[in-house]
């Protein structure tokens, strides 16, 4: 009989599946390695062979560089490939664009590595999908009941309402650059914000690549575009890293907002000087990692990286044979930097 | 309710004067009375009702929420209040939020025992936010740095007056203030009582550095001690026909007179009569003027027993005279300010007040040497009580605020040591969820040869960015975990260096070190630095020896019941 640890083990690259001979989101050099999303934690350059989303690929290239890796393997949502002794299929999470679960499975045992995900609607990316399995290996960079996000609408609302007070100050939003800021333009266009919408350099490739997959992100303009005395009253939408470094200073009276889960807890928001925390997360959040763990009805669950100790103290109240993992290279800071420089 | 719990979370995160002055004064001038009456009162402390303790509101989520879970949320989070916001369960379906003055009215007659089932009520039918504003309103303390003054200042704008127009009124008003928005938007009379005894915000000063040296002519300077204490105003008015009106402010303009009786009694006097000291609280033993160890046990208490009296007895040491006999002498310049406090506090003849004595100097160098050793310049056993030096301009009046020029503080250089990182706990406030708490310690021969001794512990000195590298120092080099604490690689071989600045150093009889350093904090990260190269515990208590040759003052840590 099959067991979790026959498919799935721990090297210092990270997860390793012997009988496909291949790693999941490697954090050092591997031979094959299978890629659940772009964000530079999961996706780094070094490897022989990377699997992936069309979508991650193109986006590991436009930040890596075209050699990032020797040959690419296109994988799409819901395709069977057989590696070694197992069948692989990568299906959506919700996460950013191109970002997949990733599920294996031999003689009927199916292992899924949920990558990161979230459960929430969000207009830039295909929606989680419930793969159901034996084993469910889950990232939990938001593993405590603290984290039951809000409605990101009503977050967004707090944005526009501090900009009706502050009509003559720059409110300069920081989220990250891929996945996040795009997602903040969306919104944005959806609740029917009418003005342009500027954006920090860093942010333009990821921006452009979104629009040219289709998503409309409204009236988004470069900041080199204006003069910075210009852009009172209007939203700039900044990297973490641009903010940290004083970037937003050459606005009037810049109002620093931050849309990122950390949001949620006011010492996070403190600690990076937001004055005004927007809780909109492209992670799951509490409810979601616990009706995630039960949806997908597996007796055996892994916890990846982030607050996950709490996870596996539900899991095993809930009688789920939990075990964190606590894998070094991701999470904490780096799942969603706000302390880190956006790539 | 909900109008209130927004300003809150916004002045939370607000740290801008101008930002936080606009936030308060919209609410001010959109919420209907007699809500914003109460929100004024909230802000400016004046609400009086029974608060819920801390530990009922654990109580009241440790029926509903996991204990595990519990834990690692608050230890996370920091906050108990906002813990609880967080963690409330969301009753499958909300009831209508009570208003703000609904809440002030039950909290007002409400019994003990049905306190619990009114607060569970409430924290059903309140969104997170507002169930943090209502745990914040009821346990105490708002801690949104908001204070008095500045709420004052934004009801000021919203009737386009003077803050010192309703400083002369406020007291005397209570909440929720109806007559006085009426008169501020013009619906009502005007309010005409006048506050004997006004808080007037001190004068402040900047440091003084190496270009002020340079810049500025020492013969127009007078100097004297920046004493360790509390800044404070002792005011009395009406005094004569009419019974004196006495209170006793902070810097920030809280009246704190109830929580020093003592010296109340020194400044209710007619030989003190309608008059305005500037000074500094300190505790005085037999001359000695002890260190701001001994005075915090007087602090942050709303009353304060006769036992602590006789045991801490308050002193004030006067810096300045703002009025005496209902004369404003503010426009005067410090010369004169200060022969009318010499002349003043010569006629009290009062044990509790004495002056602070100016120290001559020849010109900055000398200065230089007074500051380095305040002990030989004239200060005696009272040295380790001094901050450093005032500067003040001779011609300059008194001017509110922190006005460059007139006046400058310059603070004495802080003791140095290289120790290493032992344990890191996660913070609290704005430091929760990360490990910012570091206890350090210097190498001591012991039986095994040489260990690590711990010999303080500091939360602070460093940049945030700096605070996540030494947050991810402290999750991969854990060599074990205790609860919240966790034990760091500390050895000859592995370890972080961290230099470690501080004021000064006492003796301790509860540290197995021997030592207790006051306000260490971390100056330097050494990632360059060799664990084994850090200091001995021999230098510290050469140190020790160094400072203690001629002072016979107890150690603050003995003095301490």
């Amino acid at each position: 009989m099959t067991r979790t640890s026959d498919l799935l083990t721990l090297t210092p690259a990270g997860l390793y599946c012997p009988p496909g001979d291949f790693h999941i989101d490697a954090t050092r050099g591997v031979a094959r390695n299978l890629v659940t999303h772009a964000h530079s934690d999961h996706a780094r350059g070094g490897h022989q062979t990377v699997m992936a989303t069309e979508e991650t690929l193109d986006i590991m290239e436009l930040r890596l560089g075209p050699a990032f890796c020797r040959l690419r393997q296109i994988v799409r949502y819901g395709e069977q490939i057989t590696l070694g002794d197992v069948r692989v299929s990568f299906h959506p999470a919700g996460h950013i664009l191109g970002s997949a679960q990733i599920v294996i499975e031999r003689d009927g045992f199916r292992v899924v590595v949920s990558g990161d995900f979230k459960r929430a609607a969000d207009p830039t990316c295909a929606p989680f999908e419930v793969v159901t399995c034996d084993a469910y290996v889950t990232e939990a960079t938001f593993g405590l009941p603290v984290f039951a996000f809000p409605d990101p609408d009503a977050e967004l609302a707090k944005l526009l309402g501090s900009l009706a007070l502050f009509a003559e100050r720059t409110h300069v939003v920081g989220a990250y650059a891929l996945g996040k800021a795009q997602r903040v333009m969306r919104m944005l266009a959806v609740a029917g914000y009418d003005r342009p919408v500027w954006y920090h350099e860093a942010i333009a490739p990821l921006a452009d690549y979104y629009a040219r997959r289709g998503i409309d992100l409204g009236d988004i303009r470069p900041v080199v575009d204006a003069s910075p005395k210009a852009l009172a009253g209007e939203i700039v939408i900044a990297t973490p890293g641009a903010l940290k470094n004083g970037w937003a200073e050459q606005f009037p009276d810049p109002l620093i907002a931050t849309a990122s889960g950390w949001m949620n807890v006011r010492a996070r928001a403190r600690q990076v000087g937001v004055q005004l925390p927007l809780v909109i997360s492209d992670h799951a959040d509490w409810p979601a990692l616990c009706a995630t763990a039960k949806d997908v009805g597996a007796g055996e669950l892994w916890v990846t990286h982030g607050e996950t100790e709490a996870l596996v103290h539900w899991a095993t109240l809930e009688g789920i044979n939990a075990r964190p993992l606590d894998i070094i290279g991701y999470g904490d800071e780096d799942a969603e930097p706000i302390m880190e420089d956006a790539a | 309710m909900k109008a209130f719990a927004t300003l809150l979370d916004r002045l939370s995160f607000e740290p801008a004067r101008n930002a936080k002055l606009r936030l308060i004064a919209t609410y001010l001038a959109t919420e209907p009375d007699p809500d914003r009456g109460y929100g004024l009162a909230a802000l400016t402390g004046s609400l009086k009702f029974r608060h819920a303790t801390p530990k009922l509101v654990r109580v009241l989520l440790r029926e509903r929420v996991d204990p595990v879970l519990f834990n690692l949320s608050h230890e996370f989070v920091g906050d108990l209040s906002e813990t609880v916001a967080l963690l409330w369960p969301e009753p499958a379906e909300r009831g209508s939020p009570p208003s703000l003055s609904e809440v002030v009215a039950t909290l007002e007659t409400t019994s003990r025992a049905a306190f619990p089932a009114q607060l569970t009520l409430w924290l059903d039918a309140l969104d997170r936010v507002g169930r943090w504003a209502l745990l914040k309103l009821i346990t105490g303390s708002l801690r949104i740095g908001v204070s008095a003054r500045l709420a004052k200042t934004a009801l000021a704008q919203v009737g386009d007056r003077d803050v010192g127009d309703i400083e002369e009124i406020w007291h005397g008003l209570t909440p929720p203030f109806t007559a006085l928005f009426a008169w501020l938007e013009n619906q009502g009379p005007a309010l005409t009582s006048v506050n004997p005894a006004p808080f007037r915000p001190p004068m402040l000063a900047h440091p003084f550095l190496d270009r002020d040296a340079a810049a500025l002519d020492p013969t127009e300077f007078s100097a004297e001690w920046k004493w360790d204490g509390i800044r404070v105003h002792a005011v009395s008015g009406q005094c004569g026909n009419e019974p004196c009106v006495a209170r006793l402010y902070s810097r920030t303009g809280e009246d704190v007179s109830a929580a020093f009786p003592d010296l109340m009694a020194s400044i209710t006097t007619d030989r003190f009569g309608a008059a305005t000291l500037d000074g500094e609280l300190l505790v005085v033993r037999d001359n000695v003027v002890e260190s701001f160890g001994v005075l915090q046990q007087r602090l942050n208490r709303k009353t304060v027993s006769t036992k602590m009296v006789a045991e801490y007895p308050i002193h004030l040491r006067a810096y300045d005279l703002l009025a005496e006999g209902g004369e404003d002498l503010r426009p005067l310049p410090f010369t004169a300010r200060r022969a009318r406090l010499e002349a003043f506090v010569t006629r009290l003849a009062d044990p509790r007040i004495s002056i602070s004595p100016i120290v001559p100097f020849a010109d900055w160098d000398d200065l230089a040497r007074i500051r380095a050793d305040p002990e030989a310049a004239g200060a005696g056993i009272n040295a380790p009580a001094i901050e450093g030096l005032m500067l003040k301009r001779r011609d300059a009046a008194y001017v509110s605020g922190r006005p460059r020029g007139p006046w400058f503080k310059w603070k004495r250089d802080p003791f140095n040591i290289d120790a290493v990182m032992m344990y890191a706990q996660r913070g609290s406030g704005k430091r929760s969820s990360l490990y910012s708490d570091f206890t350090f310690g210097v190498w001591h021969a012991g039986s095994d040869g040489d260990a690590l001794i711990p010999v303080g512990k500091s939360y602070f000195g460093f940049t945030d960015e700096e605070l996540g590298q030494l947050d991810r120092y402290v999750r991969e080099n854990t060599a074990s975990k205790f609860g919240p604490v966790r034990e760091v690689v500390a050895n000859a071989d592995q370890g972080l260096v961290l230099e470690i600045a501080f004021e000064g150093l006492n003796r301790s009889k509860r540290h197995k070190s021997g030592v207790a350093m006051r306000f260490p904090r971390i100056s330097r990260i050494r990632w360059d630095k060799p664990s084994i190269e850090a200091d001995r515990l021999d230098t510290l208590t050469a140190m020790l020896d160094q400072k203690r040759t001629a002072a016979t003052a107890t150690p603050i840590t003995q003095a301490r019941p």
